[in-house]
């Protein structure tokens, strides 16, 4: 048995029809430990204040913004190449959950930034390259939405993906020949010493599970309504046909 | 030189509409497609032409040898007629002296000077059909092609494809009007495609588990009776 | 081929054609500027490169939903289609046409609108090479974008919302080397660039095109 029955939508459904809830569970047990303690039982930082606590959203959410992009990509190459519904259908699923991170991302930035660099917003590399990011998604959707015929929409989106993250990474490129920039690095890396203090480091850690587990959760719930609004099309047509 | 088409499936957006679709045409040969509106005629022409992929089934035909004529003309109205077939021409390869016969014979010599959009609809379908002799290409395939032709240019049309067939071409078409050709006549309605077929089939393959019928089409994954809630 | 680029080209010269509708825009937005950020020359001078930019860009954009959509829907596009020519050939003679028909004509006007926004006398040899090295890219992008949309039925807002995020590397590398050049700084890395951005797309995108076009026909 191959990876690939699970892209069969039968087989899809009945399988994440079985661990959906624990995958819930695993979501609730893990995001809400993680922001509790990252908010409540880790100290003030003594030159940031309590506005350092946002990062246990901000840092997740950019994180998952950027790897719903990439998990959109990989699933459309799959479409592409081996032609398999539902993976055309996890992409469409991703975009939205994307595009939420990334605002999320983008609006807990300019509420730490505020206090930080005292400005809500500037033209800084990293944050540009979000803007351009959720402009990326909106594209993506607006032209899931604006083609009727599913397989082609499928089709289309997905080469819209592939082009738009080549000039995706041109423009994160691009906009490093600005001479300003802000934002600090990385804040989690291998090298932990070098970045967020431990206190910090563990609840980030949790948190950041907890929104991988959240993306996860909320994509298949997303594909499970796809695969049953295209079951509910092809039913339809049969009707017509009749 | 021959056209064969066995056990071909064909869908139109996303619906099958036709399976099962066999023929045979050899040249000199005319053969009329027939069915009621909406069974798949111009999804079939197309399917032919190659603008879309067959669901199953195999099309025998040399490459490059069907020129395909479709609902609309592809006239650019600011052009004038010779303009218009001139780009035909230089399209497909073909010399002045071709455009010259082209137009004699479907009686345009006239109005090559006349911008397109100042011609009638039957008009520019006779420009549009003068086309098909530019091709050079052996297998007409015609979607509705005597749409607002009157009947003198009707009989114009049927002279040339007589001709044409007496050249050594062929020509398929989707029509109801009788041209007075010696041809034969397709009904496509034993060939439309069952829709509860897909149903009754037994789904819960993915697309590449053909393990039935040979010629059967690929299923739609989402239109198959499992339940998928 | 050749035949195609004859024809696009003249049906856009002909009356209703589009053609000079893309630089009288490029004159208006480019006017508008002095109303909206007042007509202090200092001021226009330093933010010139980047208007220039912009409105090429815009200017661009506008014509960009001819480029397919007449010919599908006049049944053109399915005939080219099933004729000899490879939809390839046909996608990048169309971008070219477009390029011919715009992008040029912005690149010989920029300069006489460079005057009017006060643009440093040393910006203006490189405006026009960061004109004639970019807008190619704009073009063939623009010609993805318009292949990607051609089924959709009054596409132009969904056009400039996909193309549009794609213009960004060209638009950066170009204002930037513009900006860098007129100031005498060295700007050979946004330059190269640039030029690399509209070399890739020349190279790649019809093809990605041709096959947006397929899907759309099928």
């Amino acid at each position: 048995m191959s990876i690939w029955e699970y892209a069969n939508p039968k087989k899809f459904m009945e399988t994440t029809a079985r661990f959906m809830p624990w995958l819930v569970g695993l979501t609730a047990v893990t995001l809400i430990p993680g922001l509790a303690w990252g908010y409540f039982f880790t100290p003030e930082a003594e030159n940031f204040g309590s506005s350092v606590k946002i990062i246990y959203i901000h840092v997740p959410s950019a994180t998952i913004a950027i790897n719903a992009w990439i998990m959109m990509l990989v699933a459309s190459l799959i479409w592409l190449v081996r032609r398999h519904h539902v993976s055309a259908l996890a992409a469409k699923a991703a975009a939205p959950v994307g595009l939420t991170m990334t605002l999320i991302a983008l609006i807990t930035g300019a509420v730490w930034g505020q206090p930080m660099w005292g400005t809500w917003w500037a033209w800084d590399p990293r944050l540009t390259s979000f803007l351009v990011l959720f402009i990326f998604y909106l594209g993506y959707m607006a032209l899931w939405e604006a083609i009727e015929n599913p397989d082609t929409a499928a089709d289309l989106t997905a080469i819209l993906c592939i082009v738009g993250s080549v000039f995706a990474l041109l423009s994160r490129y691009a906009v490093m020949f600005w001479p300003q920039g802000l934002h600090q690095g990385a804040s989690l890396s291998m090298d932990r010493a070098e970045h967020v203090a431990d206190v910090y480091y563990w609840p980030l850690v949790l948190s950041l599970i907890g929104f991988g587990l959240l993306f996860l959760t909320l994509v298949l719930y997303r594909t499970r309504t796809e695969v049953r609004a295209r079951r509910l099309k092809a039913l339809e047509a049969r009707e017509r046909m009749a | 030189m021959e056209l064969e088409v066995a056990d071909l499936a064909c869908a139109r957006g996303g619906v099958l509409v036709l399976e099962g679709v066999n023929f045979r045409l050899e040249a000199g040969e005319a053969l009329m497609l027939r069915g009621p509106n909406g069974i798949g005629k111009t999804t079939l022409l197309r399917t032919l032409a190659g603008l879309q992929p067959p669901l199953a089934g195999r099309i025998d035909m040399p490459d490059e040898a069907l020129a395909y004529g479709a609902h609309a003309d592809g006239l650019k109205s600011t052009l004038t007629a010779l303009e218009n077939l001139r780009f035909w021409a230089r399209v497909h390869g073909a010399g002045e002296g071709e455009i010259g016969r082209a137009l004699d014979e479907f009686n345009l010599a006239d109005l090559a000077e006349r911008p397109a959009h100042s011609l009638s609809a039957g008009q520019k379908r006779r420009l549009g059909l003068a086309r098909l002799l530019l091709t050079g290409r052996a297998i007409w395939a015609l979607d509705e092609p005597t749409v607002s032709l009157d009947v003198e240019s009707v009989r114009l049309f049927a002279r040339a494809v007589e001709r044409h067939l007496a050249r050594g071409g062929m020509a398929l078409m989707a029509t109801h009007i009788d041209l007075g050709l010696a041809a034969r006549a397709l009904d496509l309605t034993p060939f439309r495609a069952d829709p509860d077929r897909a149903g009754k089939a037994g789904a819960g393959k993915d697309s590449a588990g053909g393990a039935g019928k040979a010629a059967r089409p690929p299923e739609d994954p989402f239109s198959g009776a499992e339940d998928l809630a | 081929m050749i035949a195609l680029l004859v024809r696009d080209i003249r049906l856009a010269m002909r009356a209703g054609g589009g053609f000079g509708l893309g630089l009288a825009f490029f004159l208006i937005a480019v006017m508008l500027v002095p109303f909206g950020v007042g007509p202090e020359g200092g001021l226009l001078g330093t933010i010139a490169p980047g208007i220039l930019w912009i409105a090429a860009l815009l200017a661009c954009l506008l014509s960009l939903d001819r480029i397919f959509t007449l010919d599908y829907e006049d049944g053109t596009l399915d005939l080219l289609a099933t004729s000899p020519l490879p939809m390839e050939g046909v996608v990048a003679m169309k971008a070219l046409a477009h390029w011919l028909t715009t992008g040029l004509p912005l690149t010989i006007a920029a300069p006489v609108l460079g005057l009017l926004l006060n643009l440093p006398e040393s910006a203006y040899y490189w405006l026009v090479v960061t004109f004639l090295l970019g807008t190619p890219a704009l073009s063939f992008i623009g010609t993805f974008g318009a292949a990607l949309t051609v089924g959709v039925k009054r596409g132009g807002l969904l056009l400039s919302l996909l193309v549009l995020p794609l213009y960004i590397p060209s638009l950066t590398f170009g204002a930037e080397a513009l900006r860098r050049g007129a100031e005498g700084m060295a700007n050979t890395v946004p330059l190269l660039m640039l030029a690399g951005i509209t070399l890739g797309t020349i190279a790649l995108l019809p093809f990605v095109a041709a096959q947006a076009i397929r899907i759309n026909l099928r």
